[in-house]
């Protein structure tokens, strides 16, 4: 199970993430951060860390949950439905740069859905995104604007992101299907 | 900023819990994780309620039926709501005793629907059991909207997400029911589904009122109103359902409000911060006092707002495809 | 010309109460009666002999004493000859129906008619039983003196009770000039209301409306006193409660001319069968609590419950297809009862055979002053063959009843018919008894 990433790249590359977003935006004050369930989590709220470090901006950090917009739902013939988890978004974000974070762009899909589930919550100014792997295989015309690393797989692979707040370490790995 | 905990399960995504039942006929098919999943996804659907789009496209073209042979607008409505905030194709069929003079059965009318193809069929009908026999007539899924005096699942599993909202837990609260508890769908599932929470439930009516084998059921009974209210945490009110009334149960509705009709002064044997529910609709003066239905302890227009939520919940969760 | 035909059925088990006779022994039959009984009885040329399999048992007729045949009024749900075709494959040689058709069986020409079908159809015998009281309204006696003539063996509003107990009391009086039993329905209707289900913890959890208890043993009381009153015999039909049997017992103590009946389903099933809303678990008494059950097995074994009758009540699918609570009442029986009492009465010891017996052929025939019940040398050859090791899964699709509303669809029995003969007549042979499997517990 080959590690492509260790802790210490996970924290380099969000630290790098958030020095690209500085440098892209004249200002920070109309930016808001919205993490997509499950990891884009804690990985859009260490990126507002990152932000405020650089910066010493305090960028509303929102958390959206994406499974109502699926568009595998009710296409799996067996098993339960994915569980549904609050969104929470305490801030207005008509006419904010929204920067959605997710932890891997895949196929797009999950993208697809958030940008859907955005636009049933206003008229954002703009849509970027920051994912902390892109290991391709996209099937929508979806690109990443901010990329921790770039990860070619193959498609019999998962990727893994494992983040200190849920697993207790950072690390991401490959692991081939066939394995489990 | 809230604790990481609460957004993220240890394995991440799409944790696989889900209904093991076709259908939700009753709280007693329901397994406690079951129940809390049910509330745990309701509270997540109380945030679509609150967006100015209210409206998500998890059901987007599944059919749901709403066949109501007895006249409920408050529970149709509530499911209507709920499907249209989920982009169901919603069809209302109000069945009336009519169809049973020119002889079509109820087994008729379900496989007429069937033909349709519908996937979720909302029943409420007077006869106990009428979602049983519907769910093994046809492949949709099928929830119980009220049967007769059965259960009225959405019901119990809404006023558990109220009290649970207001009191941030369930486990040991002493709830008091009181009312007609003999008619009542309501307190049939809510006595279960409190029970499985950890609930201290007690019931209260009229003799007459009471359900045999009370004592199997694990509750304590009394025919004291002010017992049964002494220390309460919540107090629920049944409905007296004044078609029913003929004499038979007690003389008059007068003498009821006395005996048994929940006034401020009653109330205040009941803990300082306790909520008042009722299923609705209401008879002011009867089992409820205008000046408690209106008041501050009243969590009432909260439950209706929760019915929405835990009906989106069921309806999502029993979603899945089904297996052909 | 005589009839002189000669069957013999050799090799089995004989059970005989009324001449004490429990053990192997052959039985002759010469011109549909019996002719001699006992063991290795000679063979003359021209007898047909009959070989009863291993472990077969020879027994006087069986008679259902409550059966619903439906008919006139109600052919969809059972004809006179298809409830008997029913009777003789389930091993009863007669049967007496309720009177509860349409029109009811309150006048000769309706005791005629069915006497007359069952006449024609030849299998089973059929006793009617008359109204006791005129379109059994329960306000004025019927014609009991005219229907004894046309061939009722006793009078009965079954599906009600008498409820008057004035006219129950008249009744009782009434009958007794023909030698006729009364045959109540034990249901106090004003305390029964619009129940569906015993009143009891399964019938509050499921929403159903209660019928107590107290509303057969009410009238079951009652019964006992008006036939302590009068001295005329009364018999009670499908008691299910603890109450009704001390009733009963207490009445029998007391030297009062009653008796009393229990279905098979009321001696196997409880209420906690109700939980999926099965129609086919709604019957009237309804099914009641362990504690009843228990009871009532007691009063079989103790001699308090003097006969196993089935109160079959064929409904046709689609009105059992419905609502709980307006579904018809009633299951058959006629086809599942031999297997039901063997497998649930008899082989875990609750009962004898010879007790078995006396309990669905001697006492019926006895409290209806019918013949049967025995088979001493004269009598008419009505016999049942049982083949009490015999596996059965109970298969309603097979059945002969033209109803399917069987609680006991897909059970796996121990025991079964081999055959019915009426009248030295074999009307009923059971291929799967000839060579078949002895019964394996796999269950
Ligand atoms: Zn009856
Ligand atoms: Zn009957």
């Amino acid at each position: 199970m080959p590690v492509v990433m260790a802790a210490d790249q996970v924290a380099r590359s969000i630290t790098r993430i958030a020095h690209e977003v500085v440098e892209r935006h004249r200002t920070l004050d109309n930016l808001a951060l919205i993490g997509i369930r499950t990891r884009g989590v804690p990985i859009a709220r260490r990126l507002a860390a990152g932000l405020h470090d650089i910066a010493g901006t305090t960028v509303p950090t929102g958390v959206l949950d994406i499974t109502l917009y699926r568009d595998d739902l009710m296409r799996h013939a067996v098993g339960p439905q994915p569980v549904l988890r609050k969104t929470d978004i305490d801030f207005s974000i008509d006419d904010r740069r929204i920067l959605l974070v997710d932890d891997v762009l895949y196929t797009g899909r999950t993208i697809r859905a958030a940008l859907d589930a955005l636009i049933d919550f206003g008229r954002p100014g703009a849509i970027e995104l920051a994912v902390l792997v892109d290991r391709g295989h996209r099937e929508l015309p979806i690109k990443a604007d901010y990329v921790g690393k770039n990860v070619p797989t193959s498609l019999s692979e998962s990727v893994q992101v494992r983040l200190a707040e849920v697993e207790g370490l950072d690390e991401v790995v490959i692991k081939d299907a066939s394995d489990s | 900023m809230p604790p990481i905990a609460d957004v993220l399960t240890p394995d991440g995504l799409a944790a696989p819990v889900g209904l093991r039942t076709k259908d939700l006929l009753s709280i007693g098919d329901l397994l406690p994780e079951e129940i809390y999943l049910i509330l745990d996804t309701a509270e997540a659907m109380k945030e679509v309620g609150t967006r100015s789009i209210k409206k998500v496209p998890a059901l987007r073209g599944r059919t749901v039926v709403n066949l109501f042979f007895e006249a409920s607008t408050r529970t149709r409505t509530s499911f209507e709501v709920a499907q249209k905030r989920l982009s169901a194709d919603t069809i209302n069929i109000a069945a009336s005793g009519s169809s049973v003079v020119k002889g079509e059965t109820l087994a008729d009318t379900v496989r007429n629907l069937e033909a349709m193809a519908p996937d979720i069929i909302v029943v409420r009908h007077q006869s106990a059991g009428a979602g049983h026999l519907v769910a093994r007539l046809c492949r949709a899924r099928v929830i119980n909207a009220g049967d007769g005096m059965h259960e009225h699942p959405t019901q119990a599993l809404l006023d558990a997400l109220t009290i649970r909202e207001r009191k941030g837990t369930i486990k040991g609260l002493k709830v008091s029911i009181i009312g007609d508890l003999l008619h009542s769908r309501v307190l049939r599932s809510n006595v279960q589904l409190l029970q499985v929470l950890g609930a201290d439930v007690s019931v209260c009516g009229p003799a007459t009122m009471m359900l045999p084998d009370m004592a199997r059921l694990g509750v304590r009974a009394t025919t004291s109103i002010d017992e049964a209210v002494e220390g309460a945490d919540v107090v629920m009110l049944l409905r007296i359902q004044l078609e029913r009334m003929s004499g038979y149960f007690f003389p008059s509705l007068r003498e009821y409000f006395q005996l048994f009709g929940m006034t401020p002064e009653r109330l205040r044997r009941a803990k300082p911060d306790a909520i008042i529910m009722h299923p609705g609709p209401m008879n002011r003066g009867v089992e409820i006092a205008s000046d408690v239905a209106d008041g501050p302890y009243s969590v009432i227009l909260e439950q209706v707002a929760n019915g929405v939520a835990v009906r989106m919940a069921v309806l999502y969760l029993l979603a899945d495809e089904l297996q052909s | 010309m005589v009839d002189d035909t000669r069957i013999m059925l050799t090799g089995g088990h004989l059970v005989d109460p009324t001449n004490s006779v429990n053990g192997p022994a052959d039985l002759l039959i010469v011109g549909g009666r019996v002719a001699a009984v006992g063991r290795d009885l000679p063979i003359d040329p021209g007898t047909t002999v009959i070989e009863v399999p291993r472990h077969g048992v020879v027994c006087p007729g069986f008679i259902d004493m409550h059966v619903h045949l439906r008919e006139p009024g109600d052919e969809h749900k059972e004809t006179v000859a298809t409830g008997v075709a029913a009777a003789v494959a389930g091993g009863f040689t007669a049967v007496a129906c309720m009177p509860n058709t349409t029109p009811v069986n309150d006048h000769a020409g309706v005791t005629r008619l069915i006497r007359g079908k069952a006449a024609d159809v030849g299998l089973a015998r059929v006793y009617p039983v008359g109204a006791a009281t005129k379109g059994r309204d329960g306000e004025q006696l019927a014609e009991i003196g005219e229907l004894h003539a046309a061939g009722c063996v006793a009078i009965s509003d079954d599906g009600r009770p008498i409820a008057n107990a004035l006219l129950m009391r008249r009744a009782l009086e009434y009958a007794s000039m023909f030698d006729m039993p009364v045959i109540d329905h034990c249901e106090d209707r004003s305390l029964a209301g619009d129940g569906v289900a015993h009143e009891g913890y399964h019938a509050t959890m499921l929403g159903l409306r209660g019928l107590p208890a107290a509303a057969e043993e009410i009238i079951a009381g009652r019964d006992v006193g008006l036939s302590g009153l009068t001295g005329s015999p009364v018999h009670l039909a499908h008691l299910s409660s603890r109450g009704s049997i001390r009733a009963v017992r207490d009445g029998k103590t007391r030297g009062v001319r009653v008796s009393c009946e229990v279905t098979p389903h009321h001696l196997t099933l409880t209420d906690d069968r109700l939980a999926g809303y099965d129609t086919n678990y709604k019957m009237n008494p309804p099914l009641r609590e362990a504690a009843d059950l228990d009871t009532l097995l007691d009063a079989v074994r103790d001699g308090t419950i003097d006969c196993i009758a089935t109160d079959h009540a064929p409904h046709h699918y689609d009105e059992k297809h419905a609502e709980f609570d307006s579904a018809p009442f009633g299951v058959i029986g006629l086809e599942t009862a031999v297997s039901v009492c063997l497998d649930r009465l008899v082989h875990p010891g609750h009962v004898t055979l010879v007790r078995l017996v006396e309990l669905m052929s001697t006492n019926p025939a006895s409290i209806l002053r019918v013949p049967g019940g025995t088979l001493g040398v004269g009598v008419p050859a009505d016999i049942t063959v049982l083949a009490p090791e015999l596996s059965v899964t109970v298969d309603s699709s097979a059945f002969k009843s033209l109803a399917r509303n069987t609680p006991f669809d897909g059970w796996r029995l121990r025991g079964g018919v081999t055959a019915t003969i009426v009248g030295g007549r074999v009307v009923y042979a059971n291929a799967a008894a000839k060579g078949a499997e002895p019964f394996t517990n796999a269950m």
